[in-house]
């Protein structure tokens, strides 16, 4: 592990008049990191990843991310045009409904170029060789390349949105429930698939997700969040096993046992 | 001369289109916002470039208009006649006597020359509009030249027919900065839009919008390194003046399958036949 944090949230707080969205959060995350953000709806995560990925500007704050020519820079200070290069190089964000992370009416394999063509790609047959060879990792059939997403299932358009997003190597993902919407038995393909892009990529990745067993099976670590504030954090297995805030004992005891 | 104020418009009309012309010729390919007026004429038949001609036009000019290369057809015509009346200048159909000329859809095959005003009707300035439907995020992508998705675009041509099917309104990157639409020219003219001694001027009435290539800028056409941009026209030589380096138009003659091709600008092809050239089907009694 080396020795700055790939990602520093100080004191992150977004409020929508005088309803709290998110308060004082802070956390940081190492490279190769995963950590989950769990919660009930309406607890801030989605505010709080939204603020990270520069969608929202928090109120309060400071995001630092290690950038890989200047080092450690606030991602909040930085010009738009930075931060558009960065959340099409360095990060990607992988939204809960596809259609909001891709683009419908145009094909797989143009969706998966895009990320490609925007940092400069302008070679046809390296783009679409790329594409195809993504597709194979996140199990699309390669002759699907040129059908529109729209054609694809609830789990195929998922498992494109993830390759669009990968494709140009990222160093941290943020992830909006990306197993929501999806039944358990595709889900459970998906964090599959998850799982082994993010070790065998070496990516961070910040999860937000109301469901445990995706963070149980992905997350290195775990924060949980109630009315916009962290209550508790720690390693995944620690939180869960034995979990020490009141709303935390609550949440591991929802679960159904099958 | 009519009633209306020299070339209709009225003076601060004139002026303000003006600022917005120069606002585009010192940001070659930034789509300037104007307060379009409305024009005796529907959208779409060029109220855009005649607001722009109408500012540009001074009682010495000699005009031109030309519509899909032609000097004689209604949009022509009629944008031809609407200007004799409201300025009375000059008018001409031929492209060297010319000094502003507006057109829909072509550029002529004349070379342009210094001094010369080439004012395009644009029905959607917009390159990145069938991409991205909303205009606070496409202004955001030029302001950013955050222009991935065009390529995209292309990409999806390729994908689907094998090579960049765009054949008119071919997206291109003005001096290295803004992409541009170049109005529904076909992609043979593109070439032409690039380093020529000739002012363009580009107006979109309904869109509210002006841009401008100043005389020798650069203009590139997009493409990929492995699917370069192509000029394309039909592989024929003109059936009237038998010129094979123009743009042609394909006219069904009868139902039997019969068909010509002919110069889609109608001066060039005159010039030519009056010069002696015979294409295939050139009327006999011409070349008597």
């Amino acid at each position: 592990m080396s020795a700055t944090p790939l990602l520093t949230v100080d004191g992150i707080g977004k409020s929508y008049g005088a309803r709290i969205g998110c308060a004082d959060v802070s956390f940081d995350l190492w490279p190769g990191e995963v950590m989950g953000i769990v919660g009930e709806s309406g607890s801030g995560k989605s505010t709080l990843l939204g603020c990270l990925a520069g969608h929202l500007t928090p109120d309060t704050g400071h995001v630092i991310f290690d950038t890989t020519a200047d080092g450690p820079r606030d991602v909040l200070a930085m010009s738009e045009p930075e931060r558009r290069m960065l959340a099409r190089t360095d990060w990607a964000f992988v939204h809960q409904n596809p259609r909001d992370g891709l683009r419908m009416g145009v094909s797989a394999g143009g969706n998966v170029g895009e990320r490609l063509m925007a940092v400069g790609a302008r070679h046809y047959g390296q783009i679409r060789d790329q594409a195809t060879e993504w597709l194979g990792r996140v199990e699309i059939n390669a002759d699907r390349i040129d059908d529109k997403p729209r054609q694809f299932s609830g789990g195929m358009q998922q498992r494109l949105q993830i390759a669009r997003n990968l494709v140009t190597g990222p160093r941290l993902v943020f992830m909006d429930e990306p197993t929501g919407g999806l039944d358990v038995s595709v889900q459970a393909r998906l964090l599959d698939l998850l799982r082994g892009l993010v070790r065998r990529m070496g990516l961070s990745a910040v999860i937000v997700t109301h469901d445990l067993a995706v963070v149980r099976l992905l997350a290195d670590r775990l924060v949980v969040m109630k009315d916009g504030r962290i209550v508790e954090q720690g390693l995944t297995d620690q939180v869960l096993d034995d979990p020490q805030h009141p709303y935390t004992q609550l949440l591991v005891s929802s679960v159904l046992q099958v | 001369m009519s009633d209306y104020n020299f070339a209709y418009l009225d003076e601060q009309t004139k002026r303000m289109i003006r600022r917005a012309i120069l606002k585009g010729v010192a940001v070659p390919g930034y789509q300037v916002p104007f307060a379009s007026r409305e024009m005796p004429m529907p959208y779409g038949w060029g109220t855009g470039g005649v607001q722009v001609t109408a500012a540009c036009l001074t009682p010495d000019d000699t005009l031109k208009v030309i519509d899909q290369g032609a000097d004689d057809t209604t949009n022509a015509v009629s944008i031809r006649k609407f200007f004799e009346r409201t300025a009375g200048v000059a008018t001409s159909t031929h492209t060297a006597e010319a000094t502003i000329i507006q057109t829909r859809h072509r550029i002529p095959e004349a070379a342009l020359s210094d001094g010369q005003i080439l004012v395009y009707q644009v029905p959607i300035p917009e390159p990145l509009r069938f991409l991205e439907p909303r205009e606070t995020e496409t202004r955001r992508m030029h302001a950013l030249e955050d222009y991935g998705l065009m390529h995209v675009k292309l990409y999806e041509d390729i994908a689907r027919n094998g090579a960049i099917a765009t054949s008119y309104a071919y997206p291109v990157k003005v001096e290295g900065r803004y992409i541009m639409d170049p109005s529904p020219i076909p992609k043979f003219d593109n070439p032409k839009l690039s380093n020529t001694p000739a002012l363009q001027l580009f107006g979109a009435g309904r869109e509210q919008r002006i841009y401008a290539i100043p005389p020798f800028t650069q203009i590139v056409s997009l493409d990929f390194e492995d699917y370069p941009f192509e000029a394309s026209k039909a592989p024929h030589a003109c059936d009237l003046c038998a010129d094979d380096t123009t743009y042609l138009d394909e006219v069904i003659t009868d139902d039997h399958g019969g068909r010509m091709f002919v110069c889609s600008d109608t001066d060039h092809c005159e010039t030519r036949r009056d010069a002696g050239y015979r294409g295939r089907l050139a009327p006999q009694e011409d070349a008597a």
